[in-house]
């Protein structure tokens, strides 16, 4: 475990582009994803289909009807997917019957509840853009930070924490010093896995794994039975912090669409303009492509790497903090039900680029609310857009694979990004 | 020149040595003082801890041991003072003792004083603590085996449960619980198959084919567990194996209790534990997987089948995961739930790495992460000023030590987490 460093450097990551056909490139570009997500959502409706209790008690009489069977295997992946279309997208049909209603009387009730759905999707994507960005500026740095989820949780935790103990602020003073505790906390948790591989070369992988649970631990223990954030009511939570902490809401109710989407994109351009525009965000990149490189640059690649995974950390706190000021208000310890792990698929598929990163957290954003509606309208569970997510991020990682289902031709130069060097450091 | 600048590296190497063992020494010495002041010298003197050892079925009763909590403590934090000393001192070469040495004074105490006044069976701690550490021992087996040959395995978790779900479904449907724990072990082979291929065969990283493995494996178990088990609960009631006495051996008061009155997969992963061990290192099968784990291109240039090695290894690695998935439902509680494994992955993995990619050492780290875990419960029912998610937290805060080199030095195999290309 000595701070030795890789030696392979990719070549490819600091030769310059060829300059091509520009649509030909973003072409290139956009192939694989939209193959992976395509094949993957043709392999979980196939999972869907096969699952079903109705599919399987007709299954073995397939030789004797299968236009019946295969008619209902359509159909329960058809309902399922209208279903997640409808929940992420919107009940358009809803949705113009609901303007008429409003041109001919006024009355905009409908209206705010048929907008409900796709304006869930963006409150969905916010958690997800904030976790992607962090994963990714990892990836930039050639840290995997696998520890978004603790840190996620770190956020939300000192939000709250700061949100409900501080009585008698005006807003503007209250909701940045909540929203700054989150960025610090997350910031410290991922930065001690940091400190760790920078000083003693100790790899980020395992550390920042073994910090999530203790951060679980950690929530559970804060949120427990005479615990010191408990709150009064009954469950395991924290009580509901001040209204002068607050994420507004935009739009009426039932509308939950806040402040906190736009703090995400403007997360997504302050990550872009520090990682090119910067010359802080120059050494971070130049460490993620060769430390080795690096340091005989003249980059001090321990204090860049401790930058690094601190920054990471503090998107990722600041997802958490945008959860609870925007939405629940109060801390349970299932505010989250993994974005902090999906991020690691979304910074894959956003090829590590914040505004890939923002495309890809709109997508699974919008999955993740469809699915609550596949769920209730179709009885399909939610937990179908993890096993989507695997295959994505599956079949981003490896290429070959989908290249072999639709025969594409491998392209000219190898581009491998280089993501964890083994336990080593 | 040469040998001046050889003698005086020679020099810094000892001195840093010797730094770090004063080091270690001294945080010894320190934690075995605290220890003398709140948990003996704060007791009061009359206090008494009880410890049983036989349950009140046994046939054999043994005695009731009354220790005076206080003095009890006393004598045992100066024994942890002299360790730490003898440490500074003269160097305790062997990590393992002295992690084991201060870890059983640091508990002996902490235990004692946290059932003053109180009585706590020691044999049903010890039992339990066994069990527990079952799942951690394959599951840190699994990393071993994989990781010796080059693959890191963070997937132990995702197998874990993958095999939990399929062996009670199919135990269940065929009431047949062999038939359970053959489907589950087929199920890990399975896995770690597809993991095999994505880092050897598409050379993707390896961080990354174990996190697919594991949101897969968390995905699709919650949505069949969902779609098939909560409607059809007859599908979620696999039962369990029971207990086999060994004849003569279970009579034994306490060791008996403890050690040979276990069910059959107890047994197994004991034995299973052994033979990774000889596997590893007294067969040429096993020179030639640390070989490529330590350097794929000498071990291919001598005729080795680097690829050959790395698919046998990490397949038999997924089995050996999902024996201990296997083991959280068809030898304990006989069905499934979300979630089940709850993190005992990624513990297994700490064991692993705590035992410094041995199979005996990842065995003294799952115990010692199992009595833990067995602890917490204890002290759940006794009253305790440390909440038991802090002991909890252990196995985790623990790795973290390890690996930064604070106390003793772990070092893994050379070649993990590179993919091999042959050229």
């Amino acid at each position: 475990m000595t701070q030795a460093t890789a030696t392979s450097i990719p070549p490819a990551t600091l030769a310059p582009a060829p300059r091509a056909n520009v649509w030909r490139s973003i072409l290139d570009t956009l192939t694989i994803p939209v193959l992976a997500i395509f094949t993957a959502l043709v392999a979980s409706g196939l999972i869907i289909a096969f699952t079903a209790p109705t599919v399987l008690e007709l299954l073995p009489t397939f030789f004797q009807q299968p236009g019946v069977v295969l008619g209902t295997m359509w159909n329960t992946v058809i309902t399922a997917y209208l279903a997640l279309f409808q929940g992420a997208f919107g009940d358009w049909g809803a949705i113009l019957q609901a303007v008429q209603t409003w041109s001919s009387t006024g009355d905009a009730t409908e209206l705010w509840r048929a907008l409900r759905d796709p304006f869930e999707s963006l409150v969905a994507a916010t958690p997800y853009i904030f976790t992607g960005l962090a994963v990714a500026v990892g990836f930039k740095g050639g840290l995997f930070n696998i520890g978004v989820e603790g840190q996620l949780f770190a956020g939300a935790i000192a939000s709250a924490w700061l949100g409900f103990a501080i009585d008698g602020l005006p807003w503007f003073i209250h909701l940045p010093l909540a929203l700054f505790g989150g960025i610090a906390a997350g910031a410290v948790w991922a930065g001690i896995a940091g400190l760790l591989k920078a000083t003693r070369g100790v790899n980020e992988v395992i550390n920042t794994i073994m910090l999530n649970y203790i951060m679980f631990l950690l929530t559970d223990w804060l949120l427990s039975d005479g615990g010191p954030l408990r709150g009064s009511a009954g469950a395991p939570r924290t009580p509901e912090i001040y209204p002068t902490a607050y994420l507004p809401r935009l739009l009426p109710d039932p509308v939950r669409f806040h402040w906190g989407f736009f703090l995400a994109i403007g997360a997504v351009f302050f990550v872009y303009w520090f990682l090119w525009k910067t010359t802080i965000g120059f050494e971070v990149r130049t460490v993620g492509a060769s430390p080795t490189a690096a340091k005989y640059a003249g980059i001090a690649v321990g204090r860049v790497i401790v930058l690094t995974m601190a920054l990471s950390g503090s998107l990722a706190g600041l997802g958490g903090a945008n959860e609870l000021l925007g939405l629940n208000h109060y801390m349970v310890a299932a505010f989250s039900p993994g974005y902090g792990f999906d991020a690691i698929a979304l910074a894959l598929l956003g090829k590590s680029n914040p505004f890939g990163v923002l495309a890809s957290a709109l997508l699974f954003g919008a999955l993740r609310n469809g699915a609550t509606r596949m769920q209730s309208v179709a009885s399909v569970p939610v937990d179908i857009i993890s096993v989507m997510q695997a295959m994505i991020i599956a079949f981003i990682a490896a290429p070959e694979i989908v290249r072999w289902i639709y025969r594409l031709r491998a392209p000219a130069q190898q581009e491998r990004e280089v993501f964890a060097r083994g336990w080593g450091g | 020149m040469l040998g001046m600048v050889a003698t005086s590296v020679m020099r810094r190497t000892t001195d840093v040595a010797q730094q770090r063992r004063w080091i270690s020494g001294a945080v010894i010495v320190a934690l075995g003082l605290l220890c003398l002041w709140f948990f003996a010298l704060q007791v009061p003197a009359d206090m008494v801890s009880k410890y049983r050892f036989s349950g009140g079925g046994d046939a054999i009763q043994l005695p009731v041991v009354e220790l005076p909590t206080s003095t009890t403590n006393l004598i045992l934090a100066v024994l942890l003072v002299a360790v730490g000393i003898l440490h500074a001192a003269r160097g305790i070469k062997n990590s393992g003792v002295l992690f084991g040495a201060v870890a059983f004074f640091l508990l002996a105490i902490f235990l004692t004083w946290s059932i003053r006044g109180q009585s706590l069976n020691l044999t049903g701690l010890l039992e339990s603590t066994l069990i527990r550490s079952i799942p951690f021992l394959l599951g840190a087996l699994s990393g071993i085996m994989c990781e010796r040959s080059g693959i890191i395995n963070i997937a132990i978790e995702g197998m874990m449960l993958t095999a939990a779900f399929v062996s009670v479904i199919v135990a269940s449907y065929f009431d047949n619980l062999w038939l359970g724990l053959a489907a589950g072990v087929a199920s890990g082979a399975l896995i770690s198959g597809v993991h095999a291929v994505f880092s050897i065969r598409f050379k993707v990283d390896q961080i990354i084919s174990g996190t697919v493995i594991n949101i897969f494996a968390v995905g699709l178990t919650n949505f069949l567990n969902l779609r098939w088990l909560t409607p059809v609960q007859e599908l979620n009631d696999s039962g369990t194996f029971s207990k086999v006495p060994l004849p003569g051996l279970a009579q034994i008061p306490v060791l008996g209790t403890v050690l040979f009155n276990q069910n059959i997969l107890v047994y197994a992963a004991i034995v299973l534990m052994f033979v990774v061990n000889f596997l590893l290192f007294s067969t040429r099968w096993g020179l030639r997987t640390r070989a490529v784990g330590e350097h794929p291109k000498a071990a291919d240039t001598l005729g080795v089948n680097v690829f050959r090695i790395r698919y046998t290894n990490v397949i038999f690695a997924g089995m050996l995961a999902a024996l201990g998935g296997c083991f959280l439902t068809l030898a304990s509680v006989g069905r499934f739930d979300k979630l089940m494994t709850n993190g005992r992955g990624f513990i297994a993995l700490a064991a692993m790495i705590f035992g410094n990619w041995n199979p005996f050492g990842a065995f003294g780290a799952s115990l010692l992460f199992g009595f833990m875990d067995s602890l917490q419960l204890k002290l759940q029912i006794l009253t305790s000023v440390i909440p038991s998610e802090f002991l909890l937290m252990a196995p985790y805060l623990a790795t973290m030590i390890v690996l930064a080199g604070v106390v003793g030095r772990v070092r893994p195999p050379a070649a993990e987490g590179v993919p091999y290309e042959k050229q």
